[in-house]
């Protein structure tokens, strides 16, 4: 089984033993044309339902801990008439689904889920159809429960859907007469099946990349450069070739040392000798600041509106704040694994990646064979933020299979990860803005220094604004960037929006206080959004909120943000320790607009995940770092937030049935550095300026305040 | 140096003939196919690799495996019994106490051994007790959930 001409529909409705198939597409395809050739253009993904009435989901995206799993079975389910259990999911194998561009930016519920609902009711009525011709009833006189189709009112007259399906070969595209369930004829749809994946995941059961272990593997560790940058002079081999069991591998760049046993390979590793040049270091963790700045070059105008000239000139008062913070490592707890296995002249490579399709061409890229001799398989993967979206460690593995003909895997230790991640870039924000004497904002100018603009946007009613950017938000290595960072940058859960989140919400608190308003009646003031003061509102009241200006000492703040399509409204509640200037937040409240819900438990456990990874940015998250040569590569000097640093959090979704579904797995992080920034002020009348709130910064922001009387 | 080490493991007597300074980690995941325990870090801050020995939870990270000669190993794969979840397993699913799942079994495992240390453990000892484990998702409150939850019941 080779070659892409193998999805076309007759085929695969031939390998999948027959039955209904509807194949369907998300979005305009022109813009891929590229990068899917030799794969279908007008659809990619299908949706099959078999003769033993199983429903099967093909789609290149992939289960990174999102849930997607089960929303997406559970979709499919509401729109076809069947119960959950009874879909399965194949996701993330370039064999078996067809061509998708990966799985990022809050999309798969958003992009892919209407596509998905709209084939499963074209499913349906394609079995209605059949039904109606075998029972002899118009199709109008059918309804549809579990997978069994009945006619109305005469219940022993039925027909299941493996009935139906079983001997066709039906292949449909998707039509025009489907008609989604609305939200409340929903069965499946706004309910918390528990986990599809869960089962697998409490007994061991689940694999993820480096769990696969083909007869003859070999675990690879490979010659690192000290520092990014760095060139190699010389490289000697001789001690580890020395140790039994050891192959070594030196072709062009790559130098790998490879044994049975991963620890081995780790000491035939050490006894590599490498000499490299590295180059000056030019800017660290403290001076990099100044330097994105500078080199940033000149601003691009992304926004603007009114006349700034005359929104300052009508303020009463005006207000000019800088916000900084450094880089933000991803850090999910699976470091990028890959198992590569040549066979029959394929290589079949599993991996951590949510980018499954792009992976293939690259790999096949590297190894000089075309894209139909590799295949992809992304089994589960321990967590991605964005960060899985590179996949130089299947390039490694594969390249090494190729070399010793034998199958590879290319597990990147802890300190590898932190070396090769694509971090969340330092960024700048200089934002100033003017009130009016009613308590009004009168303009708005935002420059924003290498954090993009995703969420830099006001939220608010202003009538004069821009916005401008520098250094534009590089995915990919460092030369991506114009040399604007010294490492790779890449997206990181809601890309630049907690970043532009925290300046902009710090902002407007900053306003509010100097106005002497309530911090949650400002903002009700200066948006007509209804979704916005919609869920304002929501957290306020779940919090319990009593109106006071700030800072009112209780420690406790506000802040919101637009994300992904969906609207939060955050709550916290902190005590600061002004001797030593640890913060402790005590509660969160977070409410969340995302439109029609798909899964509310799963909904809410994306939030609690969302606030809680937005602790580590807030309170603890600066990689340390001296040029290209990353400082922290563990979690011993790099810390991630720990049992004893999460709140109570309570989420509170704000229903809007009239919206479909929204971004999900960001929104609720954006405003999580903001909101404790704003109630550290809440609490102390100190504002700390730069991520993280160190303690170190939260006892400076104090002196400072107590100085500034 | 190779060496006979004889022990439990899940439950069944289990003899390795291995150079018994190997990571007990590796060799669990590589020679005796049990991929449940995790690498995370490979110096004993993430708990992902956490796994039982005589009920208490071990670092297998950290553990060279002639540490285990003589006793009684509980990974993840053993910890039902009789096709039965564990009361912890149960929990987590119940209460939704996971996302990607890496972390997950690390974290069973820990709790697992903090319940048998203290079997009705208060929300704080319960955070004391798995402060060791890391989870990037951010499923901490619904795993202090499902502890307490599991203690709740008999057999846990």
């Amino acid at each position: 089984m080779s070659g892409a001409a193998r999805l076309d529909r007759r085929r695969f409705l031939q390998l999948a033993g027959g039955g209904v198939a509807v194949f369907f597409g998300v979005g305009p395809s022109a813009f891929f044309a590229q990068e899917r050739r030799g794969y279908p253009d007008d659809f990619n993904a299908y949706l099959l339902v078999g003769r033993d009435g199983r429903v099967t989901v093909f789609s290149g995206k992939i289960e990174m801990g999102q849930g997607v799993t089960t929303s997406l079975a559970q979709m499919a389910a509401e729109e076809l008439g069947v119960s959950v259990g009874s879909v399965e999911m194949v996701l993330g194998d370039t064999d078996r689904c067809p061509w998708d561009a990966g799985t990022y930016g809050s999309q798969t519920t958003r992009m892919f889920g209407p596509a998905l609902r709209t084939a499963a009711a074209e499913a349906r009525l394609v079995l209605l159809g059949l039904a109606a011709r075998k029972l002899g009833v118009p199709r109008e006189r059918l309804s549809v429960a579990d997978g069994v189709v009945s006619v109305t009112g005469d219940a022993k007259r039925r027909v299941t859907y493996g009935e139906l399906a079983d001997g066709k070969k039906i292949a449909r595209a998707v039509g025009e007469k489907a008609v989604l369930r609305s939200v409340s004829e929903f069965q499946v749809m706004g309910r918390s099946p528990k986990r599809i994946d869960a089962p697998d995941k409490v007994t061991g059961r689940a694999r993820y990349s480096g769990d696969f272990r083909p007869e003859g593997m070999l675990c690879a560790r490979l010659l690192r450069p000290p520092a990014h940058g760095a060139t190699r002079r010389s490289v000697d081999v001789t001690a580890a070739q020395k140790m039994p069991g050891v192959t070594v591998v030196e072709r062009d760049d790559l130098v790998a040392v490879l044994h049975a046993d991963p620890d081995a390979a780790g000491r035939a590793l050490e006894l590599v000798r490498a000499d490299w040049n590295t180059p000056e270091a030019t800017v660290d963790d403290q001076t990099i600041f100044e330097h994105l700045v500078r080199a940033g070059g000149p601003p691009q105008e992304k926004d603007s509106r009114g006349d700034l000239a005359a929104g300052r000139a009508g303020s009463a008062r005006v207000f000019e704040t800088t916000f900084r913070k450094g880089y933000v490592a991803h850090a999910p707890m699976e470091p990028h694994a890959a198992v590569a296995e040549p066979r029959g002249g394929r290589f079949t490579v599993w991996a951590s990646t949510q980018t499954p399709f792009p992976t293939r061409d690259r790999v096949a890229k590297a190894l000089g064979v075309d894209a139909d001799k590799v295949r992809v398989i992304v089994p589960y993967v321990g967590g991605g933020f964005g960060g899985k979206s590179a996949d130089l460690q299947a390039i490694e593995a594969a390249r090494l299979a190729q070399i010793t003909g034998r199958p590879v895997q290319v597990a990147w230790t802890r300190e590898e990860e932190f070396f090769y991640d694509r971090f969340d870039p330092a960024a700048v924000v200089e934002i100033a803005s003017g009130l009016d004497g009613a308590g009004r904002i009168t303009f708005w100018d935002c420059t924003v220094h290498a954090a993009g603009e995703r969420g830099a946007t006001p939220t608010y009613d202003i009538p004069n604004l821009r916005l401008r950017s520098t250094g534009r938000m590089s995915y990919g290595d460092s030369s991506g960037s114009g040399g604007l960072h010294p490492f790779a940058t890449g997206p990181w859960r809601a890309p630049g929006a907690n970043m532009n989140a925290f300046a902009m919400e710090s902002q407007v608190d900053v306003m509010a206080a100097a106005a002497g308003v309530d911090p949650l009646e400002f903002r009700l003031r200066n948006t007509k959004d209804a979704r916005m003061r919609a869920v304002l509102e929501a957290a306020g009241k779940a919090f319990g909120w009593k109106p006071g200006k700030g800072p009112s000492g209780q420690g406790r703040a506000v802040a919101c943000s637009v994300d992904a399509g969906s609207y939060d409204a955050l709550v916290a509640q902190v005590r600061v320790d002004a001797r030593d200037g640890t913060v402790r937040v005590e509660r969160i409240v977070c409410a969340q607009d995302m439109g029609t819900v798909v899964n509310p438990e799963g909904a809410a456990l994306q939030m609690e995940g969302s606030i809680t990874m937005g602790l580590g940015y807030t309170f603890s998250e600066e990689l340390r770092f001296r040029g290209g040569d990353i400082l922290d590569r563990n979690f011993k000097t790099y810390a991630l937030p720990r049992f004893s640093r999460v709140p109570a959090i309570e989420t509170v979704l704000v229903k809007n049935d009239a919206l479909p579904p929204q971004g999900g797995g960001e929104p609720a992080i954006v405003a999580t550095g903001a909101v404790i920034a704003n109630a550290v002020f809440d609490a102390t009348g100190a504002r700390v300026l730069r991520l993280p709130l160190t303690p170190e910064r939260v006892l400076e922001a104090i002196a400072a305040a107590k100085k500034a009387g | 140096m190779t060496t006979t080490i004889r022990f439990r493991l899940n439950g069944k007597p289990a003899t390795l003939q291995t150079d018994g300074d190997r990571i007990l980690l590796w060799v669990l995941r590589g020679d005796l196919g049990l991929t449940g325990a995790k690498y995370g870090c490979g110096i004993g801050e993430c708990g992902a690799c956490t796994v039982l020995v005589d009920r208490g939870a071990v670092l297998a990270c950290q553990t060279p495996v002639q540490l285990v000669e003589g006793r009684d190993v509980v990974t993840i794969e053993g910890l039902a019994s009789n096709g039965r979840l564990h009361p912890l397993q149960e929990a987590f699913v119940e209460q939704g106490a996971l996302q990607c799942g890496y972390c997950t079994p690390g974290m069973i495992l820990s709790a697992c051994a903090l319940l048998k240390k203290d079997p009705h453990p208060s929300r704080d000892a319960i955070v004391r007790g798995m402060e060791g484990n890391l989870c990037r998702c951010g499923a901490h409150q619904r795993i202090v959930a499902a502890i307490e939850a599991a203690s709740k019941k008999a057999g846990a």
